[in-house]
């Protein structure tokens, strides 16, 4: 997802009786679906859990620029080129929301951004792959974004009110620019005999990386239990993904495009979509700072950064000098 | 409407519709790269509501064209020779201070074009400029902000922002000279002739500069050749090598 494998601030959940007062009390609100609020009272991990989610989920809106932006000069049309711009403005308003989220936490956006910038936090690891050809622009909206819904569709219930709101504004964009790249994906498939090569290799080389959005299995996720108690995360890892194969599979059937899973099959038993494991091996690798476009989408962030701080100085000390003419005025 | 010249209406349509096409194409390179979050978006802002200008412009060029012309084709389909924007908007982006610089200097321009288009006789072109000029007013609020308080920071942002006006001042001279094409509109009502914006682009922008404590350069030579087609920079082929592709390489496909 935007954010994955969140390390829980803490291992393992409190009994009732091991918690405080003040723990028990926080512990109740959540279950009854009460929202902690900025000045509300919570445990630090909880605060901690939170501050690396919602960072990584704004670090990941903001450097999934990147691969999109890879391809607005190149767009086809101008009603394309003027969509994918839209789209673009819009994930950097997400990044924004979810910086502001983060600061009600009191974590800045400067912090963040400085711990994303020395390798000490991340963003999806969807973002490290590469944008290739112009059917990816179609299937990054449908696929990615559609994956981004099904997670934060659940996490419009999580219990940290300032992050379930995030989640909303942002939702209603997300459908939209899923829409969006679903009708992109269209017009490949249904295009030139070229066009549709070019579908078919995006779907090839995006299905596994979106599906590893979700992060690894259940069983080999340590980290949900205590999010989970915390209404953090609501729904697990598998739950979504299976969810969002069931809901994808149709679609890529109605495009005309060969399954880009051989095992991907219907279970009349389930009611479920099977389908075939990722190489996990490649999703901690990508993880790990491995995958196809680490370190340039890092690098390019950090120059964005470094190379705009005389922007930022000079903006901030004209502020200054404004500030102080403003007080001799009066 | 006095009969103007169709092949003139044209001519001076594609030289609006131009320059935001390939200035909204230069501020689209910004994308992700700016030094902070809300640069990012007012960019993207900017390059979409350019995108949106040209689709409009290019649009009703393509209308008056006829044989099947569109706005698409127009932008994807002619060569350098054929484009008609100023030699400003196809330059470089530079730092971000020589973004915004160029940035300023055409929204002035243009605030103060479509402040006059609004009464042209020509009533589509008259609700184009109505259409976008409150845009363009944000644009320009936008970008003099942005130079003032560069001009006006810390000494480097100021060294930059003097460079910066120092290399695109040559080049705003050519969106004020006045051909057969301006004659036409003139004539017909439709446009007025650029040399009588000059004034009050010279008062604003001086002010602006007077704010943001720069000088703007004496020089009285100008740099021509974009909107007549006769002399582009080097830089329009690669903007086009790159906006152009796909439009290129898989003709007739829909997109
Ligand atoms: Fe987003
Ligand atoms: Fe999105």
């Amino acid at each position: 997802m935007y954010a994955q494998m969140i390390k829980t601030a803490r291992a393992g959940i409190k009994t009732r009786d091991e918690m405080s007062d003040l723990e028990r009390d926080f512990q109740d609100k959540i279950d009854r679906d009460i929202k902690i609020e900025p000045r509300d009272w919570m445990p630090d991990d909880y605060r901690a859990t939170l501050i690396r989610q919602i960072g990584q989920h704004a670090h990941s809106e903001v450097v999934g620029q990147l691969p999109e932006g890879n391809w607005i000069t190149r767009a086809p049309t101008l009603e394309r080129k003027a969509i994918l711009l839209a789209k673009v403005q819009d994930e950097a308003g997400h990044g924004l929301y979810l910086y502001s989220a983060a600061e009600t936490l009191g974590e800045s956006r400067d912090e963040l951004t400085r711990l994303l910038h020395e390798g000490k936090m991340k963003y999806s690891s969807i973002f490290n792959y590469p944008t290739l050809n112009w059917a990816d622009m179609g299937a990054v909206g449908w696929l990615v974004d559609g994956a981004a819904i099904v997670n934060q569709v659940a996490l419009q219930r999580t219990s940290y009110g300032p992050y379930a709101r995030a989640m909303v504004r942002i939702c209603k964009e997300e459908s939209f620019h899923a829409r969006q790249g679903y009708h992109a994906m269209m017009k490949m498939a249904f295009g030139t005999p070229e066009q549709k090569a070019m579908a078919q290799s995006a779907l090839d080389r995006l299905w596994f990386p979106s599906i590893m959005m979700f992060g690894p299995s259940d069983a080999e996720s340590t980290h949900s239990e205590q999010s989970m108690a915390w209404k953090i995360k609501v729904k697990s890892n598998d739950e979504l993904r299976q969810q969002y194969i069931d809901q994808t599979v149709p679609q890529i059937e109605y495009l005309g495009l060969d399954l880009p899973d051989p095992s991907l099959k219907w279970n009349e038993e389930t009611g479920h979509y099977d389908y075939g494991e990722p190489d996990w091996s490649e999703f901690f690798d990508v993880i790990k700072g491995n995958g196809p476009c680490n370190v340039d989408r890092l690098r390019n962030r950090v120059k964005a950064w470094e190379d705009g701080a005389w922007v930022r100085d000079g903006l901030m000390a004209h502020a200054r000098k404004k500030a102080a003419a403003k007080v001799a005025a009066q | 409407m006095t009969q103007v010249d169709q092949n003139a209406l044209t001519q001076f349509l594609l030289r609006l519709g131009d320059n935001t096409l390939v200035l909204g194409h230069r501020v689209s390179e910004w994308c992700g790269h700016s030094p902070v979050l809300e640069e990012d978006i007012a960019l993207a802002n900017t390059a979409l509501d350019l995108i949106g200008q040209t689709q409009l412009w290019l649009g009703l060029a393509a209308e008056v064209k006829g044989n099947d012309s569109s706005a698409d084709k127009l932008a994807f389909l002619r060569d350098a020779w054929d484009f008609r924007n100023v030699l400003l908007v196809e330059l470089p982006n530079g730092d971000f201070g020589q973004t915004l610089m160029r940035q300023f200097l055409f929204d002035a321009w243009q605030s103060i074009m479509l402040g006059r288009l609004i009464k042209s006789s020509d009533p589509r072109i008259a609700a184009i400029a109505e259409k976008v000029s409150k845009e363009v007013t944000y644009h320009v609020e936008r970008s003099s902000g942005t130079v003032v308080g560069l001009g006006d920071g810390t000494d480097e942002s100021h060294a930059r922002m003097q460079v910066a006006l120092d290399y695109l001042y040559p080049y705003v001279g050519e969106m004020f000279l006045s051909d057969d094409t301006d004659a036409a509109m003139v004539q017909a009502g439709i446009a007025p002739d650029p040399s009588s914006l000059r004034a009050e682009y010279d008062a604003l922008v001086g002010k602006v500069m007077a704010e943001a404590t720069l000088v703007i350069p004496d020089r009285a030579y100008t740099h021509k050749g974009g909107r007549t087609g006769y002399m582009h920079t080097e830089h329009l082929g690669h903007i086009l090598t790159s906006m152009q592709w796909l439009q290129r390489t898989y003709p007739g496909a829909e997109w």
